[in-house]
């Protein structure tokens, strides 16, 4: 079991990452990753809504026919993102404030319907909350290292408002440089990092391929 | 039922969605104290700025009069007053509008001015400026917002209230000067408001103040 369980996360965090090698939920991934703290407070809230909805889906997977079972995913998840949206309205005001428009938008993102299709209509409960655990992590570090990147070589800062999800005064973060790349702060910025992201995992799985010598082996996604 | 397929799917569907809804209905309830909270918190947080070093006694939040327009001060959507007294007697009133011309779209100002209509704060409530160039109006990355306090509309005068590369005597910032145009001219224009309709403003509120007694 823990041989599984320690695939099951390298298949979120990694093998098959939403955001890395689905390329699922790219729009927040995108719009929202100019600071670290966004992309955590972000990735948080998906993860959240990530594990509900495949608990839900999971649970209810037996009395769904599969005629209407997409209206009936899609029903959970704005119900569950509307509940979230509640939650940081009420306990993180601030975050809720600046990620704005993004987190009813998590409805949209497909990386969540996905995963109810695809595991949590045919796994257990566990199995399928699990699922939601490791994709959501997945996803969150994924926008949290994007965030930073983007946040480091655009403001020349670090973990700035950290407030927004901690409370308490404004921090600033650690300050490396005075201003920064200005592009890396506006919506190319996203593009250039995720490019850069992508062929940086790409790079990495091919080295680790050429070590073994079995360039034969293909990521596992395409097989499918 | 088992003759009737698209029976059954409908009873699932509408059985789904009740269980949705009394979900929402209740984390509704579970947060809306709170939400209410909150909102009323960060309209207090957001208003202080303009208040600093002001006397005065009653609940500024409670105040408000919401102008629709057409109303004379800038911006084309509804424009919020809160009016800050001592006693009977006016102290200041605090503007929230909208200066149109902004680089990316609106941008939402508080502007807080004293009864002898000197500046006691400006802050920039909302705005989708560029990010390091015009969003140096927020108080929080730059001073630049701060210049105005203590100005009135006849210090400096009218042609004084701009930008020095336009001739007038205030600041720009590097690499942005529609943004800050736009700002010191709403900025401008509700001086010019509060000039002209100093008595309205605060005379209504104490009419409705000696209703609220009755």
């Amino acid at each position: 079991m823990p041989t599984s369980l320690t695939n099951r996360f390298k298949d979120g965090l990694w093998r098959e990452n939403p955001g890395l090698v689905q390329l699922l939920g790219l729009c927040p991934l995108l719009a929202v990753t100019g600071t670290f703290v966004n992309g955590l407070g972000l990735g948080v809230a998906t993860m959240m809504v990530l594990m509900a909805s495949n608990a839900l889906v999971s649970a209810t997977r037996r009395w769904i026919q599969p005629e209407i079972r997409i209206p009936i995913y899609v029903l959970i998840i704005a119900s569950l993102v509307t509940c979230i949206e509640l939650i940081f309205k009420a306990w993180f005001p601030a975050l809720d404030r600046t990620l704005g428009i993004f987190i009813p938008l998590i409805v949209t993102n497909c990386a969540i319907v996905a995963r109810a299709e695809i595991f949590a209509s045919r796994n257990t409960v566990a199995s399928s909350i699990l699922d939601g655990l490791v994709m959501g992590t997945g996803f969150a570090c994924l926008l949290m290292a994007i965030g930073a990147f983007r946040e480091l070589l655009g403001q020349g800062s670090i973990f700035s408002r950290m407030d927004l999800l901690l409370g308490g005064e404004p921090v600033l973060g650690i300050i490396l440089t005075d201003g920064g790349w200005l592009l890396m702060v506006l919506p190319p910025g996203a593009f250039f990092s995720l490019a850069l992201a992508i062929a940086a995992k790409n790079a990495i799985d091919r080295r680790r391929r050429e070590k073994r010598g079995t360039l034969s082996r293909r990521p596992r996604l395409l097989n499918r | 039922m088992n003759n009737h397929p698209i029976l059954k799917s409908g009873f699932t569907l509408a059985i789904i969605a009740a269980v949705c809804t009394g979900l929402v209905a209740f984390t509704w309830q579970l947060t809306n104290a709170h939400i209410a909270a909150n909102q009323q918190a960060w309209l207090e947080r957001s208003l202080q700025p303009a208040l600093s070093g002001l006397v005065f006694d009653n609940n500024v939040t409670e105040s408000m009069i919401t102008l629709q327009p057409p109303h004379g001060l800038p911006g084309s959507e509804a424009a919020t007053i809160y009016r800050v007294y001592a006693g009977d007697r006016p102290v200041a009133a605090l503007f929230l509008v909208t200066a149109r011309d902004g680089y990316t779209g609106p941008i939402r100002v508080l502007v807080g001015i004293d009864v002898n209509g000197s500046v006691t704060g400006v802050r920039v409530v909302e705005h989708r400026e560029t990010p390091g160039l015009g969003d140096r109006i927020e108080a929080n990355r730059s001073d630049w917002v701060l210049q105005f306090d203590g100005h009135s509309l006849h210090d400096p005068e009218p042609g004084g209230w701009a930008i020095k590369r336009d001739g007038g005597q205030f600041d720009q910032l590097t690499g942005a000067s529609v943004t800050p145009r736009a700002v010191i001219k709403a900025i401008r224009e509700t001086l010019q408001y509060f000039e002209a309709n100093a008595d309205t403003i605060f005379a209504t509120r104490a009419d409705a103040d000696v209703q609220e007694r009755d």
